[in-house]
């Protein structure tokens, strides 16, 4: 397969903001008032503390982790160069293997299979494995609009439906929540769809675990159809690899008797071999654990042995529009590990909901403009909700350049725009003093007269973006001499002493 | 040119834009401590940006005439050394993408050439110079912010901080969460003003608990940020550059 000459893909169909974010506001403003919530932000700043101090302890561990890395980005690499070749290699393989394979455009066309196919069962409720592509498309929400309840089963996805909240975060969905929120959330919604909780529910993890387990054990002892997303789908084998914590996932993947997965189309590993490296990212950038508790493996139907329908929903929805950029498909590595959300500054601070997407964080900003398009408020502002610190990268186990990406596409963002606003033509006026040195050096001569003039004092108050910055801090005073000025001087007096 | 005629390393100073115009004592101090450890220091004129701030903002195709300015000033030399991570990281990072964004193959070849010649003062200091003790003195409790594109783009790793422990005199305090990002980015500053000062806020206040003096960093925009928020409150901290430190002496104390 690696022969196959690379193709420069044409660009697919965006991907169209779904209904729950359609009017984000952009991200600055939506910024301002998470920053204001100083419940979430204490508990943010605990978990991802928390998170990001396990991860680090874990990674030291490896001594070769930047080649596990460089493997990981490699794979997935070979992936998006062969794309339509390894997803007919899958679908070839998971059809001989007695699933059956389904492809979707768009998030109603996934939608529309997966409520049929729940429907053709005759089943009116399903249990969920915890799964960003059902995210991604508000499959939920389809569902019920059909008259399917759709459980959650991973504890925080739960803590997040009972709360009628969203997720905030990739991996920890109810991040911003604390165990005190927690235990609010249950005493007043379980009791509205199955076994109540406790009277006496205290705050402990161990009681809200059990409270939970316990609601959650009736749903899936009654459920006849499960539906769970992939994180990894083995081309070579006809695969597909759940990995979580809780053991959730593998009550769905085998006590149901029909499995609807929906995964999407770059969650591919060309070989079975490449699952080694990805066993060994995954765990260690997500959880900070050596090794997640569950791991399930199932490779179409075996009579007898769990699930005998079973699917899978492929999904493109704005992929193979990512695909098509080849600076900006280095994206499509993501494998949803969060470390990037983990130790972002900014996500710490506002957390995931500011960024108006199931994808929120570094990966979002460089995600949901490239998924969705830069034509909404908030996916214009995403490329720019970053200080460009690098951090991102660094923790990011599949090499993705989070920072270049975003700097691509602000360029993107600006030449859409086109150069004729405010900013454009400072930007304009800037490049122009730059772009000659004697120009410059005329100019100065004005920034020099300004600091004579003010001295120590500080400009009075401004309105806008200006007048925000130096409400906080104060400027530096402006020297009298540039350097070039000194520099000339000393040249004059006969140079180095 | 070629270091073989003169055993005194010929070094063409980047001042930086933005140090030339707003903070010419670290530029300053850059010649110094070079002259002091046996540099010829010269300074090209035609010299002005790097074109990072464009770039950053989504401006890349007004960066590409500062990349072509930049090698044509600094085309001809063996060592070319700015006081900032920041532009360094941004020469060696930006500048061979946005030449091929011009699609000008022979502007590639050029910057491939001269990126490598460019350093920041930490890096040409030790790794060219071989000089960790540049015979500094400075009697003042120090604490040190490593901006990350010092870090995590230029990648100079601890070399200023070593370079800082062996100034005389100097006691030196870590910073806590030191590799936590001040907040400035930039235009991010001005664009996410409200995030940018939480993060800055939070900068200033573990660089209090530290009881440090003096502060200090690679590069002065990180610098302003966190500095205006201490001066702001009237923190009774100074901001310096490593530079200023390092030219620090007895008899020409900083």
């Amino acid at each position: 397969m690696t022969a196959e000459p690379l193709t420069e893909p044409t660009a697919g169909p965006l991907q169209a903001t779904s209904p729950t974010f359609v009017g984000m506001p952009k991200f600055p403003y939506a910024a301002r008032t998470a920053l204001g919530n100083t419940q979430q932000r204490r508990n943010l700043a605990h978990a991802t503390g928390v998170i990001r101090a396990k991860r680090a302890k874990v990674v030291a561990e490896i001594d070769r982790w930047e080649e596990l890395r460089q493997a990981g980005a490699d794979a997935k690499d070979e992936l998006l160069g062969h794309m339509a070749a390894y997803l007919e290699q899958l679908e070839t393989n998971l059809t001989k293997g007695g699933a059956t394979v389904h492809w979707a455009r768009d998030a109603a066309e996934a939608n529309r299979i997966v409520v049929d196919l729940v429907k053709g069962t005759g089943a009116t409720e399903v249990v969920k494995v915890k799964s960003m592509a059902t995210q991604e498309i508000e499959l939920n929400e389809a569902l019920e609009a059909e008259g399917i309840n759709a459980w959650e089963t991973d504890l925080a996805e739960l803590i997040v439906q009972f709360g009628h909240d969203r997720p905030s975060h990739i991996l920890v969905p109810a991040i911003h929540r604390n165990r005190s929120e927690i235990r609010e959330i249950f005493r007043k919604e379980m009791g509205l769809v199955g076994r109540p909780a406790p009277d006496d529910l205290t705050d402990e993890p161990k009681r809200l675990a059990e409270a939970a387990r316990l609601h959650l054990r009736e749903k899936f002892m009654r459920a006849t159809v499960a539906i769970s997303g992939a994180n990894f789908a083995v081309a070579e084998t006809g695969s597909l690899v759940v990995v979580e914590s809780e053991g959730n996932g593998r009550m769905c993947l085998t006590l149901p008797d029909t499995l609807i997965s929906v995964v999407g189309i770059e969650k591919v590993l060309p070989t079975w071999q490449d699952l080694g490296t990805f066993m060994q990212l995954l765990p260690r950038s997500s959880t900070g654990e050596r090794m997640n508790p569950y791991t399930s493996i199932w490779s179409g139907v075996h009579e007898g042995d769990g699930p005998q329908n079973v699917h899978v929903v492929l999904i493109d929805n704005g992929r193979t529009h990512v695909l098509a950029d080849p600076v900006g498909r280095e994206a499509l590595r993501c494998i949803r590990c969060s470390a990037c959300l983990n130790t972002c500054p900014v996500y710490e601070r506002t957390g995931g909901h500011a960024y108006g997407s199931v994808y929120p964080g570094p990966i979002g900003a460089i995600l949901n403009p490239q998924l969705r398009g830069t034509a909404s408020d908030v996916d214009k502002s995403l490329p720019f909700a970053s200080t460009l610190c690098g951090a991102c990268f660094e923790a990011c186990p599949m090499r993705i350049d989070i920072p270049k990406l975003l700097v691509h596409l602000r360029a993107k963002v600006v030449d859409a725009k086109g150069r004729n606003t405010v900013e454009g033509r400072a930007m304009a006026a800037g490049a122009w003093a730059f772009g000659d040195a004697k120009r410059l050096a005329r100019l100065q001569k004005a920034s020099t007269l300004g600091g004579k003039i003010l001295g120590n004092r500080q400009l009075p108050a401004l309105p806008g973006a200006i007048g925000q910055w130096l409400s906080i801090r104060d400027i530096p005073e402006l020297p009298a001499q540039t350097f070039r000025q000194w520099w000339a001087d000393r040249e004059r007096k006969g140079g180095a002493s | 040119m070629s270091p073989a005629t003169s055993t005194r390393p010929k070094v063409a100073l980047f001042a930086t834009c933005y140090n030339d115009t707003v903070w010419p004592g670290t530029p300053i101090a850059t010649v110094k401590v070079l002259e002091r450890l046996g540099c010829e220091v010269v300074f090209p004129e035609a010299q002005t940006c790097c074109g990072q701030i464009f770039t950053n903002t989504g401006y890349a195709d007004e960066a590409i005439p500062l990349v072509r300015g930049f090698v044509d000033t600094f085309g001809g030399y063996d060592y070319v050394v700015a006081p900032s991570g920041s532009c360094v990281g941004a020469i060696r990072e930006q500048h061979h993408d946005l030449a091929e964004r011009a699609g000008d193959a022979a502007l590639v070849r050029r910057v491939d050439t001269v990126v490598p010649k460019v350093y920041d003062i930490s890096e040409f200091i030790i790794d060219v110079l071989g000089v960790t003790d540049v015979g500094a003195y400075f009697p003042h409790r120090v604490t040190f912010h490593p901006t990350c594109h010092s870090i995590r783009v230029a990648h100079v790793g601890d070399r200023p901080q070593r370079l800082l422990q062996s100034v005389r005199g100097l006691t030196f305090v870590e910073l806590p969460q030191a590799t936590e990002c001040c907040g400035f980015g930039g235009t991010f500053s001005v664009k996410n003003p409200d995030v940018s000062i939480s993060m800055a806020s939070d900068k200033a206040r573990h660089v209090r608990e530290t009881g440090a003096e003096v502060l200090v960093a690679g590069d002065n925009m990180c610098l302003m940020n966190i500095g205006g928020v201490l001066r702001r409150q009237r923190a009774g901290v100074r901001i310096m550059h490593l530079a200023e430190i390092l030219a620090s002496t007895e008899e020409d104390p900083a």
